[in-house]
């Protein structure tokens, strides 16, 4: 539960997720997926519930990129990886250029890099936490398509190493394509829990007169269904 | 913490711009109080026309002086340029060389030591100007007044000690000398006692009534006429002044124009630093990430200031070595200057970091520094008696809750002995100091969540 000032920004919203999971928190703007992601980050503090990790860390990634655009890749990444105290930081960051495929950049300026590069960064700076859950604030927002895949590739690989990841997006398709579950938030409210399947059958059901349209157009009229 | 300095300080390199102006924007200032140290109000030319010769002296009342200290009195308030003539004169004046000239006439020293003989002649000096240019002409009549007013005191101050002397002798009787040698004159004194003597040999009768009155005339002139003496002398000076400082003494003004210039400095680097720096953690959303367990508001707050104290002192050490060129400065007491600094930068600094967690873009945040720093510290120097009573304590109060006037009162007392104590303020400013860093606390808590 969560509250700003008189709007409610979340209500009611629970959910468990396994370890190597892909969860996708989908809803449209002001659903409250920053909100819900900021909690379970422990960034704000539920008016009411609570959060529960495993003994491993949680890495966040913020919506909005938070790293020095004035700093170097490499300075970035070290910098973190010093306030996390690594014990080989060097090592570390070596690790993350190959990881996020920026080694050959590394002396360049933040600012100078892409939208989708920033955005690698951002997550590497998250990871630099060596999180046994992962929460990505709408990660893929501002990437062309190439770096899209290479991303979802990249966290692909990182749930399969058994890390959590709790990703949200506003794109459905996104949701049904790299999620393995999806939380469908509303105005603050969770109104499905379950996997792609079992949502285009609640989709179904729910608004008949979509369902020979495309999942998007389906999943905008079943919202208007359940009242949002 | 040390990896957040380290990293500020790649971000302070990373903009030259900003970097440039934090540093160059005090010396601006600084090269701009050196040269008004320095230079001063420029000196008028005045053509001097000393026809005085060489071999006179002023001699008044006992001391001779050689004629030329009078010029070199005139030449120490104005620029001279000596001309030959009194042609050459007009000629300077005329075309704009000089303001004004000055004729000093070859009678003139004779004239002078006329005053104290009982021939007094009427010394006259002449000054021709050109007053084409009214500012101008104003301000060498000022001068050249003012000159005058007080080689006419020094001398009415001799008139008077010899006027003195000739009332002693009127009173008391002496000798006055003349051409030749010296007359002996009895004076008033003497003259009452030989009448009082004779009178009782008369017959009573008018001629001794008339006797009597005149030696009380006499008893009484000589009493009178010894009041006059002080008299005479206050005259030639009516009004002392005499000057008694109340309430702190005032540092010479080069020091504290130095102190001036280094406090803007630190004032303008650890505010606006601290208070960029500190935004700039929220411009780019890293305030939320940093303090998510790898920070704590507290150890960043101390990294701010600690940045501001570090830059600010290397900034101001600088500035202060480079005013060593205007000002002899005394490297002897680096330790108080350094204490001076570290405490006054800490506070500003603190200061700095309550604005700074006011907003969370740089640009608006490093306006609102300049906004704040550079009002109070001019309110700061505002002294006391130019505004109204009423005014000036809310300037007092405006001064005292921003940590620039305590920060310029250490300064000014650690760069020179004499100046006022320095533990005062630096009491003052490490309460200012506590209480911004609780400010900014209380306001990074407060708005800089997500
Ligand atoms: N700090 C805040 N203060 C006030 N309202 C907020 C704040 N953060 C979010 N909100 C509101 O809460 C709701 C959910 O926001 P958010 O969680 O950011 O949505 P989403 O990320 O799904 O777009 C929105 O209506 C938003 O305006
Ligand atoms: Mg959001």
């Amino acid at each position: 539960m969560k509250s700003f000032g008189g709007l409610e920004a979340l209500r009611g919203v629970g959910f468990a997720a396994e370890a190597g999971e892909l969860l996708a928190v989908i809803g449209p703007n002001g659903a409250g997926k920053t909100t819900l992601l900021s909690i379970l980050a422990g960034i704000l503090d539920a008016d009411g519930g609570e959060v529960e990790v495993g003994a491993r860390a949680v890495g966040w990634v913020p919506q909005q990129a938070a790293l020095y655009r004035r700093l170097t890749v490499e300075e970035n990444l070290m910098l973190f990886a010093r306030l996390e105290k690594h014990e080989d930081p060097a090592a570390s960051v070596a690790e993350m250029l190959e990881l996020t495929g920026l080694g050959e950049r590394r002396g360049e300026i933040v600012a100078r890099l892409s939208g989708g590069n920033q955005q690698r960064i951002n997550i590497a700076i998250g990871l630099l936490a060596r999180p046994g859950v992962l929460l990505l604030d709408e990660p893929s927002v501002g990437l062309d398509p190439r770096q899209r895949a290479r991303l979802w590739e990249f966290v692909s690989g990182l749930a399969g190493g058994g890390t959590t990841v709790i990703f949200s997006t506003h794109d459905i398709q996104e949701a049904e394509r790299y999620g393995d579950r999806m939380l469908v938030l509303a105005d603050g409210e969770a109104l499905f829990d379950g996997s792609a399947e079992e949502l285009r059958e609640a989709v179904r059901s729910e608004a008949p007169e979509a369902a020979d349209r495309d999942f998007e157009t389906a999943f905008v009229a079943y919202l208007h269904h359940r009242g949002h | 913490m040390r990896w957040l300095l380290l990293k500020d300080l790649q971000i302070l390199r990373r903009s030259p711009l900003q970097a440039a102006l934090l540093v160059l924007y005090p010396v601006l200032i600084a090269v701009l109080v050196g040269l008004a140290i320095s230079g001063g109000p420029e000196r008028p030319r005045v053509a001097l026309l000393n026809e005085v010769p060489d071999n006179a002296r002023v001699s008044l009342s006992g001391t001779k002086l050689p004629s030329a200290n009078v010029q070199r009195r005139i030449c120490s308030r104005v620029e001279c340029v000596h001309v030959h003539s009194r042609q050459e004169a007009v000629a300077k004046v005329e075309s704009g060389d000089v303001l004004a000239a000055l004729v000093l006439p070859e009678d003139l020293v004779n004239k002078i030591n006329s005053l104290s003989t009982l021939a007094p002649g009427t010394p006259k000096v002449e000054v021709l100007v050109n007053e084409s240019d009214p500012l101008k002409a104003a301000a060498v009549d000022d001068r050249i007044e003012a000159l005058l007013a007080q080689a006419n005191l020094a001398l009415a101050k001799r008139i008077a000690v010899e006027g003195g002397k000739y009332l002693n002798l009127v009173i008391k009787g002496g000798n006055l000398p003349v051409l030749a040698g010296a007359v002996h004159v009895l004076g008033l004194q003497a003259s009452a006692r030989i009448l009082e003597a004779i009178e009782p040999a008369l017959p009573r009768g008018p001629l001794r009534a008339a006797l009597s009155e005149v030696t009380e005339f006499a008893t009484q002139a000589s009493e009178n006429l010894d009041i006059a003496g002080p008299l005479i002398n206050r005259l030639a000076q009516p009004i002392r002044v005499e000057k008694v400082a109340v309430g702190g003494s005032a540092p010479p003004l080069e020091t504290f124009a130095v102190a001036v210039a280094a406090t803007l400095t630190l004032a303008f680097v650890a505010v606006l630093l601290v208070a960029g720096s500190l935004a700039l953690e929220r411009e780019e959303n890293a305030y939320p990430r940093l303090t998510r367990g790898l920070v704590s508001t507290e150890a960043l707050l101390g990294e701010k200031i600690l940045l501001g104290v570090a830059v600010g002192l290397v900034v101001t050490v600088l500035m202060l070595a480079g005013l060593q060129i205007f000002v002899p400065l005394e490297w002897g007491r680096f330790g108080l200057w350094l204490a001076a600094i570290v405490v006054g930068g800490a506070s500003l600094a603190a200061a700095g970091a309550a604005l700074g967690a006011a907003a969370r873009e740089v640009r608006a945040v490093s306006l609102l520094a300049f906004m704040v720093t550079l009002p109070v510290a001019f309110l700061s120097l505002v002294p006391s008696g130019t505004v109204g009573a009423g005014l000036y304590d809310v300037i007092k109060l405006i001064a005292a809750i921003f940590p620039f006037k305590p920060a310029l009162e250490a300064l000014t007392a650690a760069l020179e002995a004499g100046n006022g104590s320095l533990g005062a303020p630096l009491l003052h400013l490490a309460i200012l100091g506590v209480a911004y860093a609780l400010i900014a606390r209380l306001a990074l808590r407060r708005f800089a969540r997500v």
